[in-house]
């Protein structure tokens, strides 16, 4: 039986190879899961979230606080199946224009479900906009991408699916190469509980995706440890961080509040830009609110050890970079004469080089990769895993 | 100590709430504790809502002299304690991330402990736990905060001298259940007492001068300012709304027997602040804050206006949040004395007046935004833009019957609502359980570590020594990595999770 951190598929690339050439594979070879991911408790067939964090109340039930506060809510109600299938999707370059970019390709589970990269480069090989945003702990957020200009995950992946330099297909060439494959109509035959002879749709593609990115847990950590009561899981150095963190003389956690470390707003902070790149409005574009100009949605900072480069557009290397950014001062890397409604936490906080490097070092125990989902073998199409980018 | 969980049936289910609380994830305090009686504050009248200011203080009394650390005494306590720090300096910034703890300086011949930041640290108290007293102190020359809180129920916080803490004096964050009274604070560069993003709490009799505002309730329910004393700073009293917060209202705010007097300070908030943009003179704003009752308050001598009525558009510096409801609806200016108000206005209420040939700022102004206001005897009061204000009878909103603003039962740190001691222990047992040992375990096939099922066939019936085993795990198996301690889970909720382990039958239905 297969089961979730254990799928085994019977492929090889030598079956692979022969599958594309003859497109004849078999959909037993790709069982979904019939147990839900990790953080997750199957009730009557749909994966219900459960974390200790659901001990916690929180205010308003915003999901906003301290150490002991809950989350929240998370998008959920996904089968086990409809999950797995997310993640052979979620592998797949089937869904680009041309078989060669995954949505792991720029969200890759061994960098953090980013890409390193400051901009991300997709099937057109120009680097895009903006940075990737990890994808960690992506079913509590009610906002998505860096201009928060979209409000479900379904909204959200109709962003890169279809973008020119991103992955570069449309709705008629992704259903087209979906529907062509025996294997997949199978799958989401079996995911959704319909006849294999009905067409995949792209709802189906989507709630199948959303269900993967929700199941992206980091909630165990060193740091929650110690927010769960256990006073020695954290350093000196880390505690003092955390101090600094949370003082309002840094005041990181106003904006990056536990225990998301988002509050989920939009923040103009004032970050420089790629050096000759014009302002990235952010935020004023979708709203076309001037005062959101350079406007961003928070980032978590779950992870955040594992995501370099920074920023909307990766302009810092470091977390030591970014608390020098904060320290130099309201404003200190906006052009004279542009004026933005910078947020009034972004002050002149004149941090020590040690208070930094302790908030880099406290930022270092929010880093949880276990329950980090298995990267398939093989995918579905034969093509390869993540579009051939993961190492 | 050896904790046990008990089930004692004639209790409450907030006290259960509590109990359960402190058993299953309340540290680990290992010494029997000694039983003390705290003698009550005797400024503290116990008029508020009855659940504050006896805060379990039935533990061990640490006590703190010059030269030693309060941050040692609050590491080695444990939930129920209390602290007593004698007179004398402190340099410290004391975080408190455990529930239960009482800190109360101990003042002798008018002697204080003094914590003193000597503008090098931020903040001098940090707390996130539930049930914090922080009371008697001196606190000065801190970059940061005075006291900070963030999350942390059932707050009390009193008697405490602030003066130059820095951005805020007293700020609690996130709160659910608070009481700030009897505190002097002065020389605040923002708020010298800040309620933001809470609810249930009282603020009174404070004295708060020398600061840009005194007192401020941001984006925050349910609140009580009553016979606080705020005079010569840049504002007085503030209750509104900040755009781009997450918990976006402010309502049920009653502002009543308070001194608001010559809040004429020079405005020194920080550049791009809130607050810098509040014009000196201002004896209180209300800005897009909803069901506000203004009552029984001696405004006078503040020569901008005595009291503004406004929407968030007076924010002029700060990027819009669609998401936050704009006008101030539903405000009620009961009876009040106001004089000496309008002596000098300044900036865009100066312009203001002007149309109406006035050189004198108003007791009461109106930018117009917002619905359903009224006032009584308005005819009293030098006023501008209260056309659309109704006359508010003197029945409709009494505020007589309302003490305070706080819970009668405390806020409860958990949120489970279980019948027995066996329902609470399995909703914890199955939160550990999935939301931590999935990661390695599941129920019939091994991922990292065994299956659940040769766990169970392992250990039966005896949940104790899975829990010890969870604790402390060592290398048993050939060909899997060894297991890391969970021992940051309280030895309560490793138990839970040892008896859900042994009993979980992995069935499809709750």
């Amino acid at each position: 039986m297969l089961r979730w951190l254990g799928v085994v598929t019977k492929f090889t690339a030598l079956t692979a190879l022969v599958l594309i050439a003859f497109g004849t594979a078999q959909a037993e070879e790709f069982s979904l899961s019939q147990d839900c991911p990790p953080s997750f408790q199957k009730v009557e067939g749909i994966c219900a979230f459960r974390s200790l964090y659901q001990l916690y109340p929180s205010l308003e039930n915003q999901g906003v606080g301290g150490l002991k506060t809950g989350l929240p809510p998370i998008r959920e109600g996904f089968s086990p199946q409809q999950i797995d299938l997310g993640r052979y999707l979620f592998f797949d370059p089937l869904l680009s224009g041309d078989g060669t970019v995954a949505c792991a390709s720029c969200h890759d589970p061994d960098k953090g479900f980013s890409d390193g990269r400051a901009r991300s480069v997709g099937i057109s090989g120009v680097p895009v906009k903006r940075s990737a945003p990890t994808l960690w702990n992506v079913g509590f957020l009610k906002r998505l991408f860096w201009d928060a200009r979209a409000d479900s995950l379904e909204a959200q992946m109709e962003g890169p699916l279809y973008d020119a330099n991103e992955m570069g297909t449309t709705k008629e060439a992704l259903l087209a190469a979906l529907n062509n494959q025996e294997i997949y109509r199978e799958l989401f035959a079996e995911a959704f509980g319909r006849s294999v002879t009905g067409d995949i749709t792209l709802e189906e593609i989507y709630l199948a995706i959303a269900g993967f990115e929700t199941s992206l847990i980091s909630l165990n950590s060193r740091y929650d440890y110690y927010a769960h009561g256990q006073a020695n899981a954290l350093s000196d150095e880390e505690i003092e961080g955390l101090n600094v963190f949370r003082s309002f003389v840094a005041r990181c956690a106003e904006c990056h509040t536990p225990p998301l470390f988002t509050n989920q707003q939009i923040a103009v902070i004032g970050t420089p830009e790629p050096e000759e790149a014009p302002r990235d409005i952010g935020a004023e574009g979708p709203t076309q609110d001037p005062t959101l100009k350079g406007g961003f949605k928070v980032p978590s900072l779950r992870n955040v050890a594992l995501t370099a480069p920074y920023m909307h557009s990766g302009r810092f290397e470091t977390l030591e970079e970014v608390g020098d950014f904060y320290t130099k001062g309201r404003g200190h890397a906006v052009p004279d004469g542009e004026e933005l409604y910078l947020h009034w936490h972004i002050w002149e906080p004149q941090l020590r080089p040690e208070e930094i490097k302790s908030v880099a070092a406290f930022l270092q125990t929010l880093t949880d990769e276990s329950m980090k989902p298995k990267t398939p073998d093989a995918v579905p199409s034969g093509l390869s895993v993540g579009g051939g980018a993961l190492d | 100590m050896e904790r046990h969980l008990k089930w004692i049936v004639p209790v409450g289910t907030a006290a259960l709430g509590l109990l359960f609380g402190a058993l299953i994830f309340g540290g680990g305090g290992s010494d029997p504790h000694e039983e003390v009686m705290v003698a009550a504050n005797p400024l503290f009248s116990g008029g508020a809502g009855g659940s504050l200011g006896s805060t379990a203080a039935t533990g061990t009394r640490h006590e703190v002299h010059n030269g030693e650390s309060i941050q040692a005494a609050v590491t080695a306590a444990s939930a129920g304690d209390v602290i007593a720090v004698y007179p004398g300096t402190y340099h410290e910034t004391v975080y408190i991330d455990k529930s239960s703890i009482t800190m109360t300086g101990v003042i002798r011949e008018g002697k204080y402990p003094t914590l003193d930041g000597e503008k090098k640290l931020n903040d001098a108290f940090l707390y996130s736990g539930d049930n914090i007293t922080i009371e008697n102190f001196k606190i000065i020359n801190y970059k940061g905060n005075g006291v900070m809180g963030q999350a942390g129920n059932n707050f009390v916080i009193r008697n405490n001298l602030i003066h130059d803490a820095g951005v805020y004096g007293i700020f609690p964050e996130f709160g659910k259940n608070g009481l700030v009274e009897h505190n002097v604070l002065s020389g605040i560069e923002d708020a010298a007492i800040y309620i933001g993003m809470s609810d249930n709490v009282d603020v009174r009799h404070n004295k708060v001068y020398d600061s840009v505002a005194g007192i401020e309730i941001e984006n925050s329910r349910h609140a009580l300012v009553e016979g606080n004393y705020a005079y010569n700073n840049t504002g007085g009293i503030l209750v509104f709304i900040t755009p781009g917060l997450p918990i976006k209202t402010t309502y049920d705010v009653i502002v009543r027997n308070n001194f608001v007097l010559n809040n004429n300070h020079e405005n020194f908030g920080a550049p791009g602040s809130i607050v810098s943009g509040i014009p000196a003179g201002t004896g209180m704003l209300i800005m897009a804050a909803d069901d506000v009752v203004i009552e029984n308050n001696i405004i006078a001598g503040n020569d901008n206006a005595g009291l503004i009525v406004t929407d968030i558009s007076s924010v002029t510096n700060v990027a819009s949040d669609p998401e936050s409801e704009p006008n101030p609806d539903r405000v009620r200016i009961l009876e009040n004395v106001m004089f000496s108000n309008g002596n000098n206005p300044i900036g865009e209420l100066k312009a203001l007046m002007l149309t109406q040939l006035e050189t004198k700022g108003p007791d009461i102004v109106d930018t117009g935004a917002g619905s359903d206001k009224c006032v009584m005897n308005g005819a009293r009061y030098r006023s501008f833009g209260l056309g659309s204000y109704r006359v508010c009878r003197a029945d409709e909103f009494s505020t007589a019957s309302i003490v305070s603003m706080t819970l009668s039962e405390p806020a409860e740190p958990f949120v489970i609502a279980a019948d027995t001691q066996e329902g609470y222990e399995r909703i914890v047992g199955e939160r550990a359980y999935y939301g931590v040992c999935t990661g390695c375990h599941a129920y019939g096939v091994r991922l990292i570590g065994p299956p659940i099922t040769e766990i169970q066939a392992i250990y039966e019936d005896n949940p104790e020594a899975l829990a010890d085993y969870i604790a402390d795990p060592v290398k048993v198996r050939e060909n899997f990595p060894e297991m890391p301690p969970q021992d940051y889970l309280s030895e309560e909720t490793r138990l839970a999770v040892a008896k859900y382990i042994l009993t979980t039958t992995n069935t499809d239905k709750r």
